[in-house]
């Protein structure tokens, strides 16, 4: 029953974008329908989640169609659950956000491509975390790559969108080729292209590696896992805001999704299987935030932000594969508890920071941190969400984005104490410094972030004219900042739904104890709440006894007489230290004017962080390619004959060879 | 229950007493009477006596950093066992919820100077999020040593008895781990070789340029607040010091003598040495880092 209701969510989403293709593009009520549909839809399919975990039903939904002997169908496990809640949460608020953000008077040209594509991508997200078989999600997978390209590409006229959107579609598909050979395997080993447990034997066998290293290019590339990440920033920034919103907290989420569900179809995984995971995760996470670091577009550097998480999530994912090798329970649960976890927090406070970014650029028309400043004056409501998801993705208490951190930390600990292999106890001994180094860095950029772009005074005059965000952009953060609360003052209220996904995931070897009996949720969630509260009264003293304070008096400046907006630190002297300390991998490009003259007329400093991926790495590669493919348009006529004697000659080929 | 009361007597009111060890061994050393032994209590007293003032370009952020920043190492005192007695919060993975806390501390310390608009403040608060970010993994290779030798992951438990069961290796494990946490305590308080508290030149300084426009009642709660940040630090050293007994008013006492201890080691270090150049302080945190990491390795090779 419940996954009809998942289904009709799906279909009253694929479907929100429709009327609007008939009517005109200004029609208030096409668009008004499209929001309307939308958040029916997330309203079904949260229900739907929530009876898979109060009632789980096992039962199948076939779609109706049968290829390769393999009738496609899907259905709705806790696995799929805890990842399909966020997406239809954001999937709503998205749409509702957008229904502001994206208006038809304003886009005249692109509201109904957006309305349509947002509403196909959140369908296809949900139908590759439902998927029972390879093709179904496959299908998925492809209808989701195209309507995010859609998606990305909306502001086509802006500088750089194209590109970013280029650069998507290519990842994308490479991303897609690597699925389609670890489908077909998947396939010749277990004779269906149903994802079914495989047999023993085969994940240690020769065939393993390669199964491994499939899952990983192929979901990784969607997941961001560095180095595969360089299609995320680029194509986060350009999208609308409520679209990167989807992207970074959902659609990148079905990289994870397909990892954790493949590599948990084999019984038997050898070690390094999750401690490759564990290292990519590492690695995604400290490079993750020190690129953010360098960032000056707000977007970008939140989306740099989504590959650090990424990292956080694969170490708590990878924690948990090292558990089933090695038959240790303990870790499955924590490990798994806390990866899963950090994939609903991350989907919740990414997308109230960037709902935070496009209320920005909605009121001031820049995303370069660096023009900004003195908003949260201005736009307090919008502020005050910024602020919260900065302090939850810095993973600290009391929100969210501590608690799955502290999962992770505990079960990393717990690696530390037996007489275990190398390989595990290196996991844990390089895993929680890297981990702490991973919080600290978040934080030192989420005060960068914060401070620069909503404290101090305004760097330009349209953060000086800047407006509060309309309700209907407020609103949805709003109700983000209550569930990032709800979810730190109250994390023992997710046990049992983490407990039923790690019950999918545990494996042959065992169920281990609940997450409560590893991890005592209550007295966190207690402790956290009593700090709240006494944080908050000592804070309603301090205003109350400093209410007569005079305020219309100037910062203190160390005695200088002439301040100006331009002498406060902004995102570049903010991060430059530690930028300085990554240089070797930042790669950070410096220009300056040396200063010369007693008496300076003019100079210029500027620096910034490129991907080092894409353009140090793969742009000078691909610019080759494209000089040798040249030679290749000899085949290219564009004649529908020649496709056809090719197609023959082909045929032929092969009757003679096979 | 008598334990409890004497937790929290502590945790209020020896952190100022801190201050002025440190500030009388650094008199001592420089041939001067110094500041009486009290002298920072008078001085929160006075400023809790007196009206603030805000600067009109700040938000509610600039007063909630003061109030967060002594909430935070409030809370993280409670978590923190004093010489061998456990704390008033004590549970399995206190220790992360420990760390963090002074992490969110820092976050609002650092919001809360850049909410001013100031450069002096902005520089200060680039600084100490940089900074701390390093010395982060030193105090997570030293937990983790401890985690190795107690097999618990509750600071109280991992702290009761570190020298009891301890083996020689573990033993050279945690003389590593007490040289890096000083290094730690004193890049965290910003003392030196880290940061002159005691600095008229904002260009220079990283905690006290990020307070500059705290006045009145806000400013005697940063004060404070670093203060008991100062102790929690101080009390980690301690805690691993060898000097405890089983008894109920000498083991207190004991813990009391630890920290004046720390506190003049502190004093003493401020006197031999001079600050260091920026520059150089990464590599001094760094090296707190790898000496933490050198004591892990010792346990789990």
């Amino acid at each position: 029953m419940n996954v009809a209701l998942y289904a009709a969510a799906i279909a009253l989403f694929a479907l929100s974008g429709v009327p609007g293709l008939v009517a005109r593009a200004a029609s208030g009520a096409a668009h008004a329908t499209a929001t309307g549909l939308a958040a029916i839809g997330a309203l079904t399919g949260l229900v739907s989640v929530a009876v898979t975990f109060v009632a789980p039903d096992p039962g199948v939904l076939p779609l109706g169609l049968v290829i390769a002997s393999t009738p496609l169908a899907i259905r709705l496990d806790a696995l799929s659950a805890i990842f399909a809640a966020p997406l239809f949460l954001i999937g709503g608020f998205g749409a509702i956000y957008g229904s502001v953000y994206w208006t038809p008077a304003e886009r005249p040209r692109s509201v109904r491509q957006v309305r349509l594509f947002f509403g196909l991508m959140v369908a296809s997200i949900g139908t590759v975390f439902a998927a029972v078989d390879g093709i179904t999600l496959l299908f998925a997978w492809e209808i989701m790559a195209i309507a995010a390209f859609f998606l990305v590409t909306a502001d086509a006229q802006a500088k750089g969108v194209l590109a970013a959107g280029r650069v998507f579609l290519y990842a994308a598909h490479v991303c897609v080729l690597a699925l389609m050979g670890l489908f077909t395997l998947l396939a010749s080993e277990t004779g269906s292209y149903t994802l079914d447990t495989l047999a023993t034997g085969v994940a240690r066998g020769p065939m393993g590696p390669l199964f491994f290293v499939l899952t990983i290019a192929g979901f990784g590339f969607k997941a961001g896992v560095m180095p595969l990440h360089f299609w995320l920033p680029g194509a986060h920034a350009a999208a609308p805001s409520h679209v990167s919103a989807l992207m970074s907290g959902v659609l990148i989420k079905t990289g994870v999704y397909g990892i954790v569900r493949v590599l948990t179809l084999f019984p038997d995984p050898p070690l390094w299987w999750g401690g490759t995971v564990f290292a990519l995760g590492a690695i995604s996470g400290v490079l993750g935030v020190a690129f953010a670091l360098g960032q000056h577009d707000l977007k970008r550097l939140l989306a740099y932000h989504s590959i650090e998480n990424i990292g956080i999530i694969l170490m708590g994912l990878g924690l948990g594969l090292l558990g089933r090798a090695a038959g240790r329970p303990e870790w499955v649960v924590l490990g798994f508890a806390g990866g899963l976890l950090h994939v609903v927090n991350h989907g919740l406070f990414k997308s109230l920071l960037f709902f935070g970014a496009g209320a920005v650029v909605h009121a001031t028309g820049t995303r370069t941190i660096d023009r900004l400043g003195g908003l949260a004056r201005r736009m307090p409501r919008s502020a005050f969400g910024f602020l919260v998801g900065a302090i939850a993705i810095s993973g600290l208490p009391p929100l969210n984005g501590f608690v799955s951190e502290w999962l992770i930390y505990l079960g990393l600990c717990r690696t530390i104490v037996g007489e275990d292999s190398r390989l595990v106890t290196a996991a844990g001994a390089v895993g929680v410094p890297a981990l702490a180094l991973i919080g600290a860095l978040a934080l030192a950029c989420f005060v960068k972030a914060y401070g620069v772009v909503f404290l101090g005074e305004p760097r330009s005059a349209e953060a000086r004219d800047a407006h509060e965000a309309p309700s209907r952009m407020t609103a949805p953060m709003f109700v983000l900042v209550l569930l990032c609360a709800t979810i730190g003052l109250a994390p023992f209220a997710l046990a049992a739904p983490l407990d039923d996904v790690i019950r999918i995931l545990a494996g042959p070897r065992g169920v281990g104890p609940s997450v409560t009996t590893l991890a005592p949720l209550g007295t966190l969630g207690l402790v956290a709440a009593v700090f709240l509260g006494a944080t908050v009264l000592l804070w309603l003293w301090l205003r109350h006894s400093t209410r007569a304070a005079p305020r219309d008096l100037p910062t203190w400046d160390c005695g200088y007489a002439a301040p100006t907006a331009r002498m406060q630190y902004t995102a570049s002297s903010f991060a430059d230290w530690i930028v300085g300390f990554f240089h070797g991998a930042l790669r950070p490009e410096r220009h300056v004017t040396p200063l010369r003259e007693l008496f300076v007329r003019t100079a210029h400093f500027e620096d910034h962080v490129p991907d080092v991926v894409l353009d140090k790495a793969l742009g000078p590669v691909l610019a080759i390619g494209e000089r040798l493919a040249v030679w290749s348009h000899a085949l290219q006529r564009g004649h529908v004959q020649i496709y056809l004697l090719y197609i023959l000659v082909t045929l032929v080929a092969l009757l003679f060879t096979v | 229950m008598l334990d409890l009361a004497f937790h929290v007597a502590l945790v209020l009111l020896l952190p100022p007493l801190l201050l002025g060890v440190i500030n009388k061994t650094k008199a001592a050393f420089a041939g001067r009477v110094g500041p009486p032994l009290l002298q920072a209590y008078w001085d929160l007293v006075r400023l809790f006596r007196k009206d603030a003032v805000l600067s009109r370009t700040t938000t509610w952020i600039f007063r909630a950093g003061p109030v967060v920043a002594i909430s935070t190492a409030l809370g993280a005192a409670l978590l923190v066992p004093l010489g061998g007695h456990a704390a008033p919060v004590a549970f399995s993975g206190d220790v992360i919820l420990f760390a963090y806390l002074l992490g969110l501390g820092r976050f609002f310390t650092a919001t809360a100077a850049l909410d001013t608009g100031s450069a002096f403040e902005g520089m200060g608060a680039a600084r100490e999020v940089s900074f701390s970010a390093l010395a982060e993994p030193a105090l997570f290779f030293g937990l983790l040593v401890l985690v190795r030798t107690s097999g618990a992951l509750s600071l109280s438990l991992m702290m009761a008895a570190p020298w009891n069961t301890a083996s020689t290796v573990a033993g050279a494990a945690l003389v590593l781990v007490v040289v890096s946490w000083f290094l730690v305590l004193l890049a965290e308080n910003s003392r030196i070789p880290f940061d002159d508290p005691n600095t008229h030149l904002e260009l220079t300084m990283i905690h006290e340029v990020m307070v500059l426009d705290h006045s009145g009642k806000a400013f005697g709660l940063v004060l404070w607040g670093a203060a008991i940040k100062l102790f929690v630090f101080a009390a980690l050293v301690a805690n691993l010091l060898p000097f405890r007994s089983d008894d109920v008013a000498l083991g207190w006492a004991a813990f009391v003598c630890s920290m004046l201890l720390v506190a003049g080691v502190v004093g003493v270090v401020e006197s031999v040495m001079a600050r260091f150049r920026l520059v150089r302080v990464p590599q001094l945190v760094v090296s707190a880092s790898l000496l933490a990491a050198l004591g892990l390795v010792l346990l789990v090779r």
